[in-house]
């Protein structure tokens, strides 16, 4: 009863627009009518996406663009929590200095990176020329352009990742970690056996959590190289921009939005599987305590 | 088993001195324990002994090697620590051999050693288990298992039974004096709590402000404290303490205090010759009240009485101060009538008023 209001308020703001969406796939739709006008087509829209290979080299360009990003930010996000969680002097400012890059909204990124890599102005390449070397084209050939996008999003995501490593290290119960240097762990040990495995939960969360996220990348690449040079940077979420705007196919959009959902709620899914797992070996181990007392 | 020597050891956070000089020898084969009040520098010389915990200054020798400076690992010990420190994502069994599989021991010798401690501590049916299924004793045991099956030279203990309820505590406490009986090692034990301390040390050193006050066994500690800090440290119910001075009369000295004179052995006159008249603080024992009369009976108030079965302790007042008395009793006694007793001579304390310091 008294989830009522909250109800309401969640099927509004929430399943609403999901609706809408689902609905709209299933339409023959154009910007220029309302949506009562448009023509039911069924499941032509996904039928449509599945022969469609643009379609399908855009999935395939997020699915490579989010493994290999998310996988390079974790390496880097966990090995610099490593290396800077330790109480030296003007360590706090260090700390602000690397957390930056995700205070920065997207499109100013995209902007800033956008005019580092240019072909004549750009630093890299004035770098690259005055020392001699043949200047890069780092966003007008298609290999290029794609590690140039992944270059721009682990400067800009490594971050979230290091915050979130710090401070599960910092949170680990210290005495364990002393306990490993008595057994006799040398510091590549501790990490491996001792802080790596203690700090999982964690990591297994955030990996999820960037994994959503770098599937819905759009701002960055869509200022760089808006999906060029020809498809090789188009992930999902510019291909929908570019079919509602460019091609105007809403319902085609709608239905490859769905497709892009299904892959997230999929992700989530996992994240929540996972998190209950934890919750229940939790309990069991609780239990387990208090019947031995 | 190595001697441990201490010379002039130093720790210091920034402009904090904790540890300002201390000069100590451990030697083999010994329990020592190291005890004081809370902050009074005690874990951190464990931890500086243990290697945890940077040196400002001075030297550590273990069997004569300077390990000042080295790593942990490179000192041969075992530390049992105060939270047990147990890896919580291994199992007990994974927690034992830990160390021993960082050293690439054989598999077979692994197994065995760690059977043979899981054993010698009732812990083999918990071997798969991880520590959050464990209860805090069997948690504890593990924490002792861990350093047994290293088979160190020397043991270090950072209060180990601090976080088990009194009635476990007392138990662990019989079990390490057991067990450190059976193997013979090298042992520091830090606590702040004097009756482990007594129990389980075979030498005390008790700990002020970063500064050593007395080294001594149980025994000398509680027969002769060196200061009036060690003998209000050591002994349940504490040392009671009385503003007296000293004064001779007809040949005998006494101690005299506020309405009251308590006569001193003969044997101490010569020592005690130069202080006559001079001011002194006159620590009594609890325990060394007695009931009875005669010429010397001090007739005391009882003002309230606690009867704890083969004991009661007492409230009185002596001097217009607060006292406490232990005696034994067989039924409890009455408060509120006067009552008649005796002090030991051994059992009368006196300290310097300015230095402390015993006389």
């Amino acid at each position: 009863m008294f989830l009522a209001p909250a109800a309401a308020i969640l099927a509004i703001a929430l399943l609403y627009p999901i609706g809408y969406m689902i609905y709209a796939s299933f339409l023959d739709w154009n910007p220029s009518q309302r949506i009562g006008e448009a023509d039911w087509v069924g499941m032509r829209n996904y039928l449509k996406l599945l022969n469609d290979a643009a379609f399908w080299e855009s999935t395939w360009v997020t699915v490579r663009f989010a493994s290999i990003v998310v996988t390079l930010e974790m390496i880097f996000g966990v090995g610099l929590a490593m290396i800077l969680d330790r109480n030296l002097r003007g360590m706090s400012i260090l700390r602000t200095i690397f957390i930056l890059p995700m205070m920065i909204a997207p499109i100013v990124v995209g902007l800033m990176w956008r005019y580092m890599y240019h072909p004549q102005v750009g630093i890299f390449n004035r770098t690259l020329k005055s020392l001699g070397f043949d200047t890069i084209p780092f966003l007008s050939e298609s290999n290029w352009a794609f590690a140039s996008v992944i270059i721009a999003d682990i400067w800009q995501w490594t971050p979230f990742i290091f915050i979130l490593s710090l401070a599960a290290l910092q949170s680990l119960p210290q005495s364990a970690i002393e306990a490993s240097r008595i057994d006799g762990a040398s510091g590549w040990q501790q990490v491996l056996y001792i802080k790596l495995p203690l700090m999982l939960p964690v990591l297994i969360v955030t990996v999820l959590l960037r994994l959503i996220d770098a599937f819905k990348v759009l701002e960055v690449i869509l200022v760089m190289t808006n999906g060029g040079p020809g498809l090789s940077t188009e992930v999902l979420a510019l291909r929908i921009s570019r079919t509602a705007s460019e091609f105007r196919e809403l319902g085609e959009a709608a239905a490859m939005s769905n497709a892009l959902l299904f892959l997230l709620m999929l992700l989530t899914v996992i994240m929540f599987g996972y998190t209950k797992l934890q919750e229940k070996r939790a309990a069991k181990l609780r239990q387990a305590a208090q019947e031995e007392i | 088993m190595p001697k441990i020597e201490l010379t002039n050891l130093q720790k210091s956070y920034g402009a904090v001195s904790v540890i300002d000089g201390l000069n100590l020898t451990m030697e083999d084969g010994e329990f020592t324990v190291l005890v004081g009040p809370s902050g009074c520098g005690k874990s951190t010389t464990l931890r500086m002994i243990a290697g945890l915990e940077t040196v400002t200054g001075g030297e550590i020798r273990i069997g004569g090697r300077d390990v000042t400076h080295l790593e942990p690992k490179e000192r041969d010990l075992a530390l049992v620590f105060q939270d047990y420190a147990l890896y919580p994502h291994m199992n007990v069994a994974k927690n034992m051999s830990f160390a021993l599989r960082l050293a690439r021991y054989d598999k077979s010798k692994i197994n065995s050693r760690v059977n043979e401690v899981a054993e010698m501590l009732g812990l083999t049916e918990y071997l798969n288990r991880k520590p959050a299924e464990l209860s805090g004793g069997q948690r504890q045991r593990v924490a002792m298992g861990r350093a047994l099956v290293r088979d160190a030279s020397t043991f270090l203990f950072d209060e180990p039974l601090s976080n088990l309820d009194a009635k476990l505590r007392a138990q662990m406490r019989a079990e390490l004096a057991l067990m450190s009986k059976r193997i013979q090692k090298n042992m520091v034990y830090v606590t702040h709590d004097q009756v482990e301390a007594m129990t389980l040390g075979d030498r005390i050193v008790v700990m002020k402000s970063g500064k050593i006050m007395q080294v001594g066994t149980p025994e000398e500690l509680y027969r002769s404290p060196a200061n009036l800090f060690v003998a209000g440290f050591i002994g349940s119910p504490t040392m009671n303490f009385l503003d007296g001075e000293l004064f001779e009369e007809n040949g005998r000295l006494f101690a005299k205090g506020n309405g009251f004179a308590l006569p001193l052995p003969d044997k101490r006159k010569a020592e005690l010759a130069t202080h006559t008249g001079r001011k002194i603080i006159i620590g009594l024992r609890p325990g060394n009240f007695f009931m009875g009369n005669g010429e010397n009976a001090l007739e005391l108030p009882i003002i309230l009485s606690e009867y704890i079965g083969a004991q009661s302790v007492l409230m009185s007042e002596l001097g217009g101060q607060t006292i406490t008395i232990e005696v034994s009793s067989e039924a409890p006694i009455p408060s509120g009538a006067p009552m008649e007793f005796l002090i030991e001579e051994e059992g009368i304390h006196l300290f310097d008023s300015k230095t402390e310091e015993a006389l």
